[in-house]
């Protein structure tokens, strides 16, 4: 068997396609998913983590400290396979979603938090100076600022994110690696795994570009 | 008739350093009152525990008998305290318009037509009305401190603070800015201005406020404190100060 057959073979990979997209819909629908809990609770913490009352801001520093700390796939493991144990039954989505969302809500929690104490001190009390309160500064002044600066690391996350849908396949989600593996086994050939991460590089490359273009901008504004 | 501002037994430190030491003053509705004293002499510091931009350890603050505190009625109070500060601290991702659109908007609770009507009507009273869409990263420096005085007057407030307007700028720019202050003096508004533009002072001030290591030394109506001040270490000051 000469390189071509076993790795690229045509048949192989046209009969493995619809599989595969079905995995990539499901991939991308699970990173989507992910990625906007992630976005909207982990701004939530970062502004508990930054202004909450005291017992509020230590617990917001531990679950980012925590969700950083431990390895996706562990965590993943005891959503699905843990958890049933007290009752809590959660389908391979439900699961890999919750555990992808808690990992990028630390992320992203760092990420604003990094970005909101790069505002200058003058803006804050600019805000205060007229008279606006906490969440018109927040809206208004300050997160608008903040977001610009975090746009190039939120969208790195963003590609982690979808890298790490990956490992969803372990606890039988049937998304683009998982589909991917079972056509291998159904072929007895690897050309759908070399389908599958061409499938991955067309979804995340142009992400990694426009990571580059967004730090390439931001360095021309700073300059 | 009770003063606008109330000041007693300020005392403010940062750390070891005691940067304010016990302030007794008061300012009436419409005066026009202007700071100077050496670098370090507490200054800015007393004008910003005024907004409770600082927060200090004894005495207090009251602006139309209320008192400054923190908590809920804090931005209510400094919503009738209007700051400009040295370095301008425009919102540079907003418009000069939404700059000053922003407080009547958020605070007053005006419409947004009515607010940015008001905002242009301010921007033209500062001569800016053609520059009203640009962001402050495309303005001057003494037209971005002509927006941040806009978006302090945009409140209506009863008192307007003056933290170095002037200090920041360019030479050429300092004029444009002192003639934006002194149409606003004697308007009704009451001005509380730290500046080194002693000539401003002389022209416009109702009484001129002396400050050295965290004190009052000296204070007079400005024919007084320039032509005959009593302190010795005022005199040491203006003689330093006027003789370059």
């Amino acid at each position: 068997m000469d390189l071509i057959t076993t790795f690229f073979n045509w048949p192989v990979f046209r009969d493995a396609l619809p599989l595969l997209l079905e995995g990539l819909g499901i991939t991308v629908l699970l990173g989507a998913v992910s990625i906007v809990a992630g976005f909207v609770s982990g701004l939530l913490m970062a502004l508990l983590r930054l202004y909450g009352f005291m017992p509020l801001r230590v617990l917001a520093r531990v679950y980012i400290d925590v969700f950083r700390s431990i390895p996706l796939l562990v965590l993943l493991v005891l959503v699905y396979y843990a958890l049933p144990f007290v009752g809590v039954r959660l389908s391979s989505f439900a699961a890999a979603a919750t555990a992808l969302s808690m990992v990028s809500c630390a992320y992203t929690a760092e990420i604003f938090r990094a970005g909101i104490e790069a505002i200058p001190k003058g803006q804050f009390e600019a805000a205060g100076a007229i008279g606006l309160r906490f969440f018109d500064t927040m809206r208004d002044v300050v997160l608008p600022q903040a977001l610009r600066i975090v746009t190039p690391p939120l969208t790195s996350n963003c590609i982690n994110v979808l890298k790490d849908t990956a490992l969803a396949s372990v606890v039988a989600m049937p998304d683009l690696l998982k589909q991917a593996t079972q056509a291998q086994a159904l072929a007895a050939n690897p050309t759908p795994l070399i389908g599958a991460a061409l499938l991955y590089l067309v979804l995340l490359l142009p992400l990694v570009r426009l990571v580059g273009h967004f730090e390439g901008r931001h360095r021309a504004a700073t300059q | 008739m009770t003063a606008l501002i109330q000041i007693a037994g300020l005392h403010k430190s940062y750390g070891a350093f005691h940067a304010l030491r016990g302030i007794d003053l008061e300012i009436a509705q419409g005066e026009v009152v202007v700071v100077v004293g050496p670098s370090g002499s507490g200054k800015s510091t007393l004008i910003r525990c005024i907004n409770l931009l600082e927060a200090y350890q004894q005495g207090e603050v009251r602006v139309a008998g209320e008192r400054v505190v923190r908590g809920k009625a804090l931005s209510k109070v400094r919503a009738e305290v209007g700051m400009v500060f040295q370095s301008f601290n425009l919102f540079p991702h907003l418009s000069a318009l939404s700059n000053v659109a922003l407080g009547p908007l958020r605070v007053r609770g005006m419409s947004r037509r009515d607010a940015e009507a008001r905002a242009r009507a301010l921007l033209d009273k500062v001569g800016l009305a053609e520059h009203a869409d640009k962001l402050p990263g495309q303005l001057s420096g003494g037209q971005q401190q002509r927006v941040a005085i806009a978006r302090a007057l945009a409140m209506e407030p009863k008192v307007l603070l003056f933290d170095e307007p002037t200090s920041a700028l360019d030479p050429e720019m300092v004029g444009e800015v002192l003639a934006v202050m002194q149409a606003l003096a004697h308007t009704g508004v009451t001005m509380v201005i730290v500046t080194h533009e002693m000539g401003f002072a002389r022209r416009v001030a109702d009484r001129v406020i002396f400050m050295e290591d965290g004190v009052v030394v000296e204070q007079a109506p400005p024919e007084a404190f320039f032509g005959a001040p009593r302190e010795a270490r005022t005199q040491a000051f203006l003689q330093a100060i006027l003789q370059h």
